[in-house]
Parts: structure tokens; C-alpha cells; sequence
């Protein structure tokens, strides 16, 4: 490594910063890529459901499908607020 | 037997048309009877890509109506042997392309051609979705920039499901053709590298075609890119086009060009 690289070095490259923003990004939209429409809706249901009982924030209720060969699974998974 | 290849990239601009009309015309310069469709009805472009729009009478949407055979509209390349091309319509809406029209003209083009490249609009809406729809391969053009990169996932995502060849539990042959690459860029890490597009998209990589001076010269003078052999671009569509028939040909254009002095004092290149 010559000097220069080694001042280069310290400021991360702009297609870096642009590499692991796609990664997450598309790592992201491809997990929602074979949901069904209604899922966001469903959520949004579950959260008004349970904030008649417990106050909750957004994404403390994920819902997702998951398909197998000749089964569905729809997971629901809800965090809780930690007890005050 | 005819193969049906889409060229799509879900963002506009990234190079569609120019990959369409070079990838056709170097199909048929290697004796294969090609045809290249335009599916953006409303925004034709391709016959001035290739320099045939003073000769369009009649189009794709004519042909899906009724309104006119497949012989009178298709137009013959007046440079390549084994080139035709169908227009788009210019004045309809793309509502006008149903899947039972494009299905009924491809099946009667596969009769008399050995391969079929549809150019897609840009977009996810009907005229991209049908250029898709009964594709047997698919070209993927993509620029290495954040926009272009998430959009080519996410058409791939809809060839993966909303084609026919997914509906019947089979699989598009995905291919990525990376344009308008800057070596020099990426060296200075100003721009995503073929690695790193690869490395997110993960599909299989045609080629790389370096952004080039060439390709609006082409343009200009409405000649597909790859009869311009003496340009960068043009051998990289070549390579390109032999590498679709199963060719195994090294990829060229990936390191910048050393620069001598004179070229760097007059920023020729």
C-alpha cells in the first residue's frame, strides 16, 4: 500500500457507500417480493387491535407469508414494549 | 425452433433500443433470421435507431388488429441480410397490445424467424409486462448506478413470477449486459464496478458495453452501434452477441486505458 492509498483510504469511495446501500435495499424490497397485497393492511389491523390493550410502536407487529410446497404459514410476530 | 429474448431494465434511458437494435443486427450478421419487435406504443424509437422511420407504414398494433399482415408491415434491413423490424404504434395507447395480439403475432414471427427481440418500454406497465410476458430468455440492461441496479432486481423479480415461462414452473435465462461502464471511474471508485452489480443482481453476465462517443454517433446517423466494428462499443456488442450463442469470449473494456502524455495534456481520448 503506497502512501496515497493510505490517505485514500480514509474517505470511504462513493461507489462503496452506493454498493451497501443496494445491498440493503435490495435485500429488503426482494423479502417483500412474493408477499401477498393485503399483508400491510393486515398489519395495521393487528397494531390498532392490540393498541386497545397495549400501547405499541409500528414495527413492533411483523406479519409475513411463508409459502412451502403444499403449505402456507402466515407468521405474526409481536414484540411487546418491556414492562415499566 | 425461434427463442423469443426480452431487452428490459425497468428504468428508462439505460440503453433499451441501443442494446435491442445492436443485439438483432448482430444476430442476423451471424445468418440467423432475426426480427426485432418495439413494444412502446405511443413512443416509437427503434426505427430511428436503426434508420428505417421514413419507411414505417404500417405497425404492431395494426398487425394485433387486423388492420394489416405481418408482410406489409415488417421492414427488411436495406444494410443486413435476415433483419426485419416491427413498429410500434406512435399513435395508439399501450392498451392496445392484449396478451391473445402478441401472442397471435409472435407465433405466426416464430414460424419464419430463428429469433425474436422485443424491446421494452421503460417501466412495469402493460407494454413492458407483454414484451416480457413470452420471452425465453431475457437481457437485462442495466447502467452502474443506484437506480438502474434496484430497478433491474426488481424486473427480475417479475420475470421470475409474472411470465409465462414462471407460470409453468419454469425459468427466463437471465442474462446482465452492463452499459455505459467508465473503467477510469471505476478505478477512482467514483462508480459501481461489474463486480459489484454482480455481486447484487447474481445473475449471469453477458457483457460490458463502455460508455463510448460511438453510441450517439450511431445514433445520429441511425445505425445500429455494433456495424460501427472499428468502436468500443461496437466489439463489445459483438462479443456481447456471440456470447448469447454460446460462445465462451473473454470480456474486453474493463480497465481504463493508459493514458499518454498528450491525450492527458489535451484530454483526448
Amino acid at each position: 500500500m503506497s502512501l496515497i492509498d493510505f490517505f485514500k483510504a480514509k474517505k470511504k469511495s462513493s461507489a462503496s457507500v452506493a454498493k451497501e446501500r443496494l445491498q440493503i435495499i435490495v435485500a429488503h424490497e426482494r423479502t417483500n417480493r412474493n408477499q401477498p397485497d393485503y399483508l400491510p393492511a393486515l398489519q395495521q389491523d393487528l397494531l390498532a387491535v392490540i393498541r386497545k390493550y397495549i400501547p405499541i410502536a409500528d414495527d413492533m407487529v411483523q406479519v409475513s407469508l411463508d409459502k412451502n410446497d403444499d403449505c402456507a404459514v402466515l407468521e405474526l410476530n409481536i414484540t411487546l414494549p418491556e414492562a415499566s | 425452433m425461434a427463442e423469443i429474448i426480452v431487452v428490459t431494465s425497468g428504468k428508462g434511458g439505460v440503453g433499451k433500443t441501443t442494446t435491442s437494435a445492436a443485439i438483432g443486427t448482430g444476430l442476423a450478421l451471424k445468418g440467423h433470421k432475426t426480427v426485432i419487435i418495439d413494444f412502446d406504443v405511443g413512443l416509437r424509437n427503434l426505427d430511428l435507431i436503426m434508420g428505417c422511420e421514413r419507411r414505417v407504414v404500417y405497425d404492431f398494433v395494426n398487425v394485433i388488429n387486423g388492420e394489416a399482415n405481418l408482410h406489409q408491415t415488417l421492414i427488411k434491413d436495406k444494410r443486413v441480410e435476415n433483419l426485419s423490424i416491427l413498429p410500434a404504434s406512435q399513435t395508439r395507447d399501450k392498451d392496445a397490445l392484449t396478451q391473445e395480439g402478441v401472442q397471435k403475432v409472435l407465433d405466426e414471427l416464430k414460424k419464419t424467424y430463428d429469433y425474436i427481440v422485443c424491446d421494452s418500454p421503460a417501466g412495469i406497465e402493460k407494454g413492458a409486462m407483454m414484451a416480457m410476458y413470452f420471452a425465453d430468455r431475457a437481457v437485462v440492461v442495466t447502467n452502474p448506478e443506484v437506480s438502474s441496479v434496484r430497478d433491474s432486481d426488481r424486473i427480475l423479480g417479475i420475470l421470475q413470477s409474472k411470465t409465462l415461462k414462471a407460470e409453468k414452473g419454469e425459468a427466463i435465462k437471465e442474462h446482465l449486459l452492463l452499459t455505459r461502464y467508465s473503467p477510469e471511474r471505476v478505478e477512482k471508485g467514483e462508480m459501481l464496478s461489474v463486480k459489484d452489480v454482480e455481486d447484487i443482481l447474481s445473475i449471469p453476465l453477458l457483457g460490458v458495453i463502455p460508455e463510448s462517443k460511438a453510441v450517439l454517433a450511431a445514433s445520429n446517423q441511425g445505425a445500429p452501434v455494433i456495424m460501427d466494428s472499428e468502436s468500443d462499443a461496437g466489439q463489445a456488442y459483438s462479443d456481447a452477441v456471440r456470447r448469447l450463442l454460446g460462445e465462451n469470449v473473454e470480456h474486453r473494456f474493463l480497465t481504463a486505458s493508459k493514458k499518454g502524455i498528450l491525450s492527458r495534456m489535451f484530454g483526448g481520448r
